[in-house]
């Protein structure tokens, strides 16, 4: 049987068939540029300066605050440079560069062997070490999400293999050529915290995707594989849970809170990796497509900057428009080429002038698609008229903060109104009245 | 190079307002060519007049009040060949062009136009008419007999003690007195088909509507099938009550406003005054369509349980 979540929208993944068939290559730059926040939290404080020699894998900052994660040396070689730059909408960010030695030099790893036998407790603090957060886009810190309160209990694992948004196949690469670290890396999950199942949730557009992990699963502890219908957003966590559990997760609370956590499936590798070759999160799968000239799947380390990327890729056809970070549902648009991917980057996508035209906003008229695309059963066209207004406790009143900004109603509205981008500044606006500070 | 930056989503579905309204005047298509095959150049005449006069209506007004002209979204297009549609073919050019200026101005654009009006504009301007001129509403054409030219004028087959009995496939095809666009219940059918599988609508409102029709007909003791076969209900159920702009949008209150319609359509036929109740079925409806939004509102995703503690 097959499962799937309330509402949502039918895409067209044409996007991906340029990049799903094309193995993993790796590419190595000369130049990075680590960014110092690259997970939910406090940025990392650098613990090198201008000058230093880095080994790969070696600590670079050091984390801060309760969400905080270390940052590793993604290549070895010089320190150039400690300094801010502008980065994705937001406020400036530090980014170590690095220069590129080509010397391969590794710090000293600390493999823990298999995950089948490692001391579950030494698993979490593994994953904080290696620097992982949340692959998929959101960026939450691994070891955070795995350490439970003394309350909370999980009784399943999901990991997220749906990878529901356009032009994205990194996930889909992963799965193909990686399975076992997948199913390794939810194993550690699982053990760390006594957790008995462990389900690989991956949607039907993917066959050879589910096959692969079928026999990469087949006779680990506890581990299945659910087929969920293609639909957007599947890959959001509350529509995952939704599909693969029943059960819905309470309106500001976490999944946790009703024994569920979810896991993308490039975290599972990750963690496979921290454990089993003391690997910390140095480099990561990232699909970059669309207005390339040679769309392809590749291996960076963290920190590679989005031009040097694009001219070994032999550069743009035509005039790009503009190039966003994720998919075309949910992407972050780039300021400009010298930005650096990071862990959380699983696709670059560029978009030709025609694609990045901006719409002009017509009135509402009423047609109700909105409604009926909302995942989360919200009145968009509803939160739209206060948003316009700047009225932000009707908008609150109107249930905007369980929006989860996946586009749904944006996509289908045939007045090309902007909805979902205007829930967004709303939402902004809320959290921060909420934090304390004066009324926006 | 200059590279924009815009907000997510980057991608829009094709449908738009204008291919939207596209679709429906499409659907229209058989009703229209029905309507003129049995009505012939009355019918023409009439659907020419409403149709064009809407059009340029809504120009003109969004000129002068120098607001955007959107007459391009074809919205105008839309109300004026539906309300031609739900016209006798008899009409009086003059009346038609009033109910069609009727109901751009004063239902549509006097109360902020598309989107914001809360009654259907062709609707309206059909129950207007019924109220001003009721004699020329409700005199329709029998082409049932031999040849057109000794059509008699006579009432619908709803208007009480003079009904005549119609076999249910001559009330399928519409060779029966009625308005232009109502009576051939399969070109009615085609156009739903239509608009459901290139989504232009969802299947509640039109199918729920019928349901409701039909079941209500057996609950006040008519002939269901009968019941549903004549009169404006199929094609009010496909082309008025679907209107985007006065129908509510979450699906239970979709639910409530559909089987509204089709009761008190069933009721007013039964026991009203009118031998015809879909008009004022469904502008009734339309008017409580604010309220069935906001007493019956969609579920919403985690709410309405407690955050449960876990058990550990
Ligand atoms: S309102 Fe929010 S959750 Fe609902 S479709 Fe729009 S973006 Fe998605
Ligand atoms: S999809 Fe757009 S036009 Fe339709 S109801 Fe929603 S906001 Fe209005």
């Amino acid at each position: 049987m097959k499962f799937t979540f309330k509402r949502g929208v039918h895409l067209s993944y044409g996007g991906k068939s340029a990049t799903s068939v094309l193995p993993v290559r790796e590419y190595v730059t000369d130049y990075v540029k680590i960014p110092m926040s690259m997970h939910i939290g406090a940025p990392s404080e650098p613990c090198v300066k201008k000058g230093d020699l880095v080994k790969i894998g070696q600590v670079i900052a050091t984390p801060v605050g309760p969400l905080g994660l270390p940052v590793h040396a993604s290549v070895s070689g010089e320190v150039t440079a400690v300094e801010k730059i502008p980065y994705l909408m937001k406020d400036p960010v530090t980014v170590v560069s690095i220069k590129n030695d080509f010397k391969e030099e590794w710090v000293d790893l600390n493999p823990l062997g298999s995950v089948e036998s490692v001391d579950p407790s030494m698993i979490i603090p593994a994953i904080r070490d290696a620097g992982i957060c949340g692959m998929g886009g959101a960026s939450f810190p691994t070891h955070v999400k795995l350490s439970l309160k003394p309350n909370q209990k999980c009784d399943v694992i999901i990991v997220n293999g749906a990878e529901c948004e356009t032009h994205l196949t990194a996930d889909h690469r992963l799965m193909l050529e990686y399975p076992r670290r997948i199913v390794d890396g939810l194993r550690a999950a699982m053990r760390a915290l006594n957790v008995e199942n462990g389900v690989i949730a991956i949607e039907d557009n993917k066959p050879d995707a589910i096959e692969a992990m079928k026999r990469a699963a087949s006779g680990r502890d506890g581990v299945s594989v659910c087929e969920l219908r293609t639909k957007y957003p599947q890959g959001g966590e509350k529509q995952l849970i939704e599909a693969v559990t029943k059960k819905q997760v309470p309106s500001g609370g976490l999944p946790i809170d009703i024994g569920v956590i979810v896991l993308n499936v490039g975290t599972c590798a990750a963690i496979a990796d921290a454990i089993i070759d003391g690997m910390p999160l140095i480099k990561r799968i990232t699909t970059i497509t669309g207005c390339v000239r040679h769309p392809a799947n590749l291996m960076l380390p963290v920190g590679t900057i989005v031009e040097d990327i694009i001219g070994f890729l032999g550069g743009f056809p035509e005039e790009p428009g503009k190039i966003t970070f994720g998919g075309a549902m949910t992407g972050l648009c780039i300021p400009n080429m010298q930005i650096p991917m990071m862990k959380s980057t699983n696709g670059i996508v560029v978009f030709n002038e025609r694609e990045a035209m901006s719409m002009e906003e017509g009135p509402c008229i009423r047609c109700a698609k909105c409604v009926h695309a909302c995942p989360i059963g919200l009145n968009p066209y509803r939160i739209k008229v206060e948003a316009d207004a700047d009225r932000l406790d009707a908008a609150k009143k109107l249930n905007v903060m369980d929006c989860m900004l996946c586009g749904c109603c944006s996509y289908v509205c045939p007045s090309r109104r902007w909805l979902s981008a205007s829930f967004k500044i709303v939402k902004e606006k809320l959290i921060r009245q909420a934090k304390g500070g004066q009324k926006a | 190079m200059s590279i924009r930056l815009s907000s997510a989503p980057h991608i829009r579905t094709g449908a738009s307002t204008q291919s939207l309204m596209l679709n429906v005047v499409i659907a229209l298509m058989p009703c229209v060519a029905a309507g003129v095959y049995l009505f012939e150049m009355n019918a023409l005449a009439v659907l020419c007049m409403s149709t064009g006069t809407a059009v340029l209506m809504e120009y003109l007004w969004q000129k002068l009040m120098k607001i955007p002209v959107r007459v391009g979204d074809c919205s105008a297009l839309v109300t004026g060949i539906i309300l031609g549609l739900t016209l006798p073919p008899t009409l009086p050019w003059w009346a038609t062009m009033v109910a069609s200026a009727f109901a751009i101005i004063i239902v549509k654009q006097l109360f902020g136009g598309i989107g914001d009006n809360f009654l259907n504009p062709a609707l309206t301007a059909r129950a207007v008419l019924l109220a001003s001129w009721p004699a020329h509403m409700t005199t329709f054409v029998d082409i049932s007999r031999e040849h057109v030219a000794d059509a008699v004028s006579m009432a619908t087959p709803l208007s009480g003690e003079n009904a005549v009995e119609y076999t249910w496939m001559q009330l399928f095809q519409g060779a029966i007195p009625g308005s232009i666009g109502e009576t051939c219940k399969a070109a009615i059918l085609v156009g739903l088909a239509y608009l459901l599988i290139t989504k232009t609508i969802s299947w509640r409102i039109p199918v729920i509507t019928m349901l409701s029709a039909f079941v209500s007909a057996f609950i006040l003791g008519m002939d269901p099938v009968e019941s549903v076969l004549t009169g404006g209900i199929l094609f009010g159920a496909v082309f008025m009550a679907t209107d985007y702009t006065t129908s509510p949008m979450n699906a239970s209150a979709q639910y409530a406003y559909s089987v509204g319609i089709g009761f008190l359509t069933m009721l007013i036929r039964r026991f009203g005054a009118y031998p015809e109740g879909v008009t004022y079925a469904i502008l009734l409806m339309n008017i409580l369509t604010p309220l069935l939004d906001k007493y019956l509102p969609n579920k919403i995703y985690g709410h309405g349980k407690k955050k449960e503690a876990n058990q550990a």
